[in-house]
């Protein structure tokens, strides 16, 4: 009784450790850029003001946020390849080790892959397979470099073929391969999903999900919250450079709902929602913001969301809400 | 006889479409939208529907085939009443000029569009690249609401937005043009989105392949 006992609190132990082992962790993240405005006035922008995400392996985490929001600048922060004129302050922790500028350096392209937005990020001179290949360190590299093709739907013929010739939906489809070619454990996807029909969608999400599969992480940012509802198993919702909420995307199904105003404006408006607008934008990144930074337009504001910042807190299991009330 | 039979409506007449010698892109289409009346169309993406829009607003002339607007051919000299929405607005207006002149292109809008879109006074005196998308997109739908228009293609106007700015903009967008009568033909993917906004679908895979009712 004894002995199962103790074996059953270590599981739970190792459980515990394989939990709070996270791939990728990121903690207060800010950005701010400063620029020079009018005379010698110094402007300070602040894309991002209070970040929060972690991720484990084989988890789809997604970022959720309006277009213009600052998300793709997320993604560069976490890479270090943000403009020189921004400055970055809060803790990123990559496999619990700090994530400082030298090891960024050393992880991109290695540990850590982007998948960016624009199709016209590949080399435009050199033939789409040996951009893949570039990926691999073993021998007979153009043989896996075609099976590859092969499991994302990729005609063998582009191997020679410059990215001139290639659709955009094609692009999308090497960058895959590119993924699945490399050995890097922590994939961001900024808004893979732009201008895809509703085919192309589901084909470029089973293979993300496929990337997942193979024990890496995979953090995608994107504005559609309907393509994240079909394969995050997390989602944050971003919103005026802050993580206002961490749902859990099998909750959130069940619940019908999300817990946040922000989230919940942003569900209620889909089509098959309910189509619902509400009055509301972005605020301006030169703001200063006191309070919630949806209290403006959140219809169960009350006195202290104006004048008190809510902070993150956990609710349940890992789930996260920026909200006195939620 | 023949004049009022096509009165108040656009209609695409046998439009065929090729890129140079290329092969055609669309045989044969046949077309009209109402007064008035929202038609979705959905397709697959590079099937040649952009190439439509295209067409319908006058920036390409057909290969073969005519369109008529409200019962006339229209030449190249007037304000055109059909007028195109991009899916990119950052794309569609001139990156130098202050979003006043930008919105003047129209002549004599209504000021109450302004109101109606969610457009502040105070933008007019910005240069785009101090806008985001979504604003941009606002300032390229009320251009297209000058007084001489009479039908708009509205080619994935909202699909590079969130939800919420989507919802927002096509309530706008849906009251204008109900207000004065326009037709509109709403290209998009997301056919949800269209059940949602539109007064009837039409799927363009079935629009290119309908047989030729003329020969």
């Amino acid at each position: 009784m004894n002995i199962v006992y103790k074996f059953r609190d270590e599981t739970n132990e190792e459980i515990e450790k394989i939990k709070s082992n996270f791939l990728l962790e990121v903690n207060h993240l800010s950005l701010t850029i400063e620029r020079v405005g009018k005379g010698s006035d110094v402007e300070h922008l602040h894309v991002i003001r209070d970040f929060h995400l972690n991720i484990h392996q084989g988890e789809v985490v997604a970022i959720v946020g309006a277009s213009g929001s600052g998300k793709s600048l997320l993604a560069d922060a976490i890479l270090g390849i943000h403009p020189k004129n921004s400055l970055i302050e809060g803790n990123i922790k990559y496999e619990n080790q700090p994530l400082t500028e030298k090891r960024k350096k050393r992880l991109r392209g290695n540990d850590i892959l982007l998948i960016p937005q624009m199709t016209n990020a590949l080399d435009p001179l050199m033939k789409a397979g040996k951009q893949v290949e570039s990926f691999i360190k073993q021998k007979n590299k153009q043989k896996i470099v075609k099976d590859i093709f092969q499991k994302v739907g990729l005609d063998p013929a582009v191997y020679h073929q410059i990215p001139s010739t290639l659709s955009g939906g094609m692009i999308r489809r090497i960058f895959i391969a590119m993924a699945l070619a490399s050995k890097v454990k922590l994939i961001i996807a900024d808004e893979p999903t732009n201008g895809l029909d509703a085919e192309a969608l589901d084909e470029l999400l089973f293979q993300l999900k496929m990337l997942a599969n193979d024990n890496r992480g995979i953090v995608m940012i994107t504005h559609d919250l309907e393509a994240a509802m079909k394969i995050a198993d997390k989602i944050a919702v971003f919103y005026a450079g802050e993580t206002v909420e961490i749902a859990d995307r099998k909750n959130v199904r069940k619940a019908g709902k999300f817990r946040h105003p922000y989230s919940r404006a942003l569900w209620n408006a889909l089509p098959q929602n309910g189509f619902v607008p509400i009055e509301c934008s972005q605020p301006s990144p030169a703001e200063e913001i006191i309070g919630c930074s949806f209290a403006s337009y959140c219809p169960e504001a009350t006195k202290r969301c104006g004048t008190e910042k809510p902070e993150l807190r956990e609710v349940e299991n890992g789930e996260m809400v920026r909200c006195f009330y939620a | 006889m023949e004049k009022w039979l096509g009165a108040f409506m656009l209609e695409l007449k046998n439009i065929s479409f090729r890129y140079n010698r290329s092969k055609w892109l669309f045989k044969h289409v046949n077309l009209a939208i109402g007064q008035g009346e929202i038609v979705g169309m959905y397709g697959k993406s590079g099937s040649g529907k952009t190439t439509l829009a295209k067409i319908m607003a006058n920036y390409l002339s057909p290969a073969e085939g005519e369109i008529l607007i409200d019962g006339e051919k229209m030449n190249n000299e007037k304000y055109y009443p059909v007028q195109l929405i991009w899916q990119h607005p950052e794309k569609a207006i001139n990156p130098n000029w202050k979003l006043s002149t930008i919105i003047d292109e129209a002549e004599g809008l209504n000021e109450e569009i302004f109101s109606l879109l969610g457009i502040q006074k105070e933008w007019l005196n910005r240069r785009p690249h101090e806008l985001s998308g979504g604003e941009l997109q606002r300032f390229c739908i009320a251009r297209a609401f000058g007084p001489n228009t009479r039908y708009i293609v509205a080619d994935e106007i909202t699909s590079m937005f969130d939800a919420l700015t989507q919802a927002q903009i096509w309530h706008a967008f849906i009251k204008l043009v109900k207000e004065r009568n326009i037709g509109v033909l709403a290209i998009s993917h997301h056919i949800p989105l269209l059940e949602k906004i539109s007064d009837r679908l039409i799927d363009f895979n079935k629009l290119k392949s309908c047989p030729n009712i003329t020969n």
